[in-house]
């Protein structure tokens, strides 16, 4: 009996001990010290994608621009993966600073984020195989078979506009990629950014071709806590920096210009919204 | 939570839930009594291939079979279960290929429940089958299935819930039932408390019931020995 009440009493301590650990863990990275924690996507090759150790991509590349401008060292930098559900969260909870993860502005995500930018406008456009000469644009879609990520805004967009299109729905755009090179689909529908980081990958060099006639528009900012005011200036500030000096363009070309990529020149470079 | 069950087709989905769940658990239980019979048969040959079923069925992700079964048999092998003229080709694909892999898959564990349930029947009693001169087939109708299923009523009753709570994996081929719907929803309105608390509640609804029912079902129809 006593051997049983010196051993609970050792692990009662021990569990506490660890308990201790645990919350002393968490409290040093909620502080933060001087790590500058960056969400973006780290599956979307041309805007953010994680290889090895390495990050690529536009999104990286406008970080990386942004958070030197706020005063921060690149190896500073600490890259979190911000799948799109979670954004807010991450956001509202402190886990990163600001979030670069093809976010659009929309007005509920406004209400619990605020956005800094935009520093890129994108369009919902298609990708199709690029020997494919009778799906020229949205409005030739009708009786074709039609893949995007379920739930996502662009699938909602197409069964809401065009009911006479089958969608094919999966978890992944990979998936989608698959199914198209595979010929179950006709076209693949997103963001042509997103649609041009899958064709200009080396795999499908060639083989798969933006359409180009946009039929919506994203306008991509940086997230950041909901009323940091000031934050979002000195990002507005570093955004116009950085679309001036050429830096933009060239993020532009190295990261989505290899699938002969261009962006809408009617809304890019884009002007940062003054922030609220 | 209010405005998410009027702005979105919450019950529909659910609806959907309810129907990949009903026809794969029919589908499920008919494979699976199916193999459970290979397992426990006098000839090698069927143990062999339906401990094989299990084993290998058993231990790949359903989320894999799922997408295999679209991406792979579909698109690549071209088994299509639906008309390739008609309008809804997509959507009938998908709705019954969810029912084929939630069918296939749950029938390892409808199996292995089964089998368990053979097991409580004391093995005097497909010896005395036998001796009166019964088949095989004849003893396993006659005097054990009937034993069998009564005495699995509750590792059924958990494979069904399992299996209700495994139609959402249908959502990575764009079947539109609840987590489909769900996802549908963080898209539109961010990811909160309330969105998860909904989709979480429409669950236990579901599988509450279904959870008693069994509980009640195995204690009435045991078999007093």
């Amino acid at each position: 009996m006593r051997l049983f009440r010196v051993s609970a009493a050792a692990a009662l301590a021990v569990i506490a001990l660890g308990l201790a650990a645990c919350a002393d863990d968490s409290s040093d990275g909620g502080s933060g010290g001087s790590a500058f924690k960056v969400g973006i996507k780290f599956d979307q090759p041309g805007l953010g994608l994680k290889e090895g150790s390495k990050y690529t991509g536009f999104d990286v590349d406008v970080a990386k621009y942004v958070a030197k401008e706020l005063g921060h060292n690149e190896g500073d930098i600490q890259w979190v993966q911000a799948p799109s559900a979670q954004r807010e969260t991450l956001l509202q909870s402190g886990q990163v600073d600001m979030i670069a993860a093809t976010y659009s502005i929309t007005d509920e995500r406004k209400a619990k984020v605020s956005f800094a930018g935009p520093y890129f406008v994108a369009g919902q456009d298609l990708l199709v195989k690029a020997d494919e000469t009778e799906i020229t644009g949205p409005e030739a879609l009708t009786g074709k078979r039609l893949c995007s990520v379920t739930g996502s805004t662009s699938a909602q967009k197409v069964k809401d506009k065009y009911p006479g299109v089958q969608l094919q729905e999966f978890g992944t755009y990979s998936e989608c990629v698959s199914a198209l090179t595979s010929g179950g689909v006709d076209a693949l529908t997103t963001d042509n950014t997103i649609l041009a980081g899958y064709a200009a990958q080396d795999q499908y060099k060639g083989k798969l071709k933006v359409v180009g006639k946009t039929f919506s528009e994203e306008r991509y900012g940086i997230g950041i806590k909901k009323g940091d005011t000031a934050t979002c200036e000195k990002i507005n500030t570093a955004i116009q920096k950085m679309i001036d000096d050429g830096s933009w363009q060239k993020a532009v070309d190295a990261n989505l210009g290899p699938a002969g990529f261009k962006p809408d020149a009617a809304v890019n470079p884009p002007k940062p919204a003054p922030c609220t | 939570m209010g405005d998410i069950l009027s702005k979105y087709d919450v019950l529909g989905a659910f609806g959907m839930t309810i129907y990949l769940a009903f026809f794969a658990a029919i589908g499920s239980l008919v494979l699976g009594t199916v193999v459970a019979i290979m397992r426990v048969s006098p000839v090698k040959v069927l143990q062999i291939l339906g401990a094989w079923y299990v084993n290998i069925i058993r231990n790949i992700p359903l989320t894999l079979i799922m997408v295999f079964s679209i991406l792979g048999a579909l698109y690549i092998l071209g088994i299509s279960l639906a008309d390739r003229q008609s309008p809804t080709f997509i959507v009938d694909n998908g709705v019954r290929w969810a029912i084929v892999a939630l069918s296939i898959y749950h029938a390892a564990f409808v199996c292995e429940a089964l089998r368990s349930g053979v097991n409580t029947v004391p093995l005097g009693q497909a010896e005395a089958a036998r001796s009166i001169g019964l088949t095989f087939g004849q003893s396993l109708r006659h005097v054990i299935l009937p034993q069998a299923f009564r005495g699995s009523i509750a590792p059924l009753g958990s494979t069904l819930i399992a299996l209700i709570k495994n139609t959402t994996v249908a959502a990575v081929i764009g079947v539109g039932e609840a987590a489909g719907l769900m996802s549908k929803v963080i898209e539109n309105e961010t990811g909160s408390i309330q969105v998860f608390l909904v989709f979480a509640l429409g669950f236990v609804i579901l599988t509450l019931p279904v959870g008693m029912l069994f509980t009640t079902l195995s204690r009435r129809l045991a078999v007093k020995r």
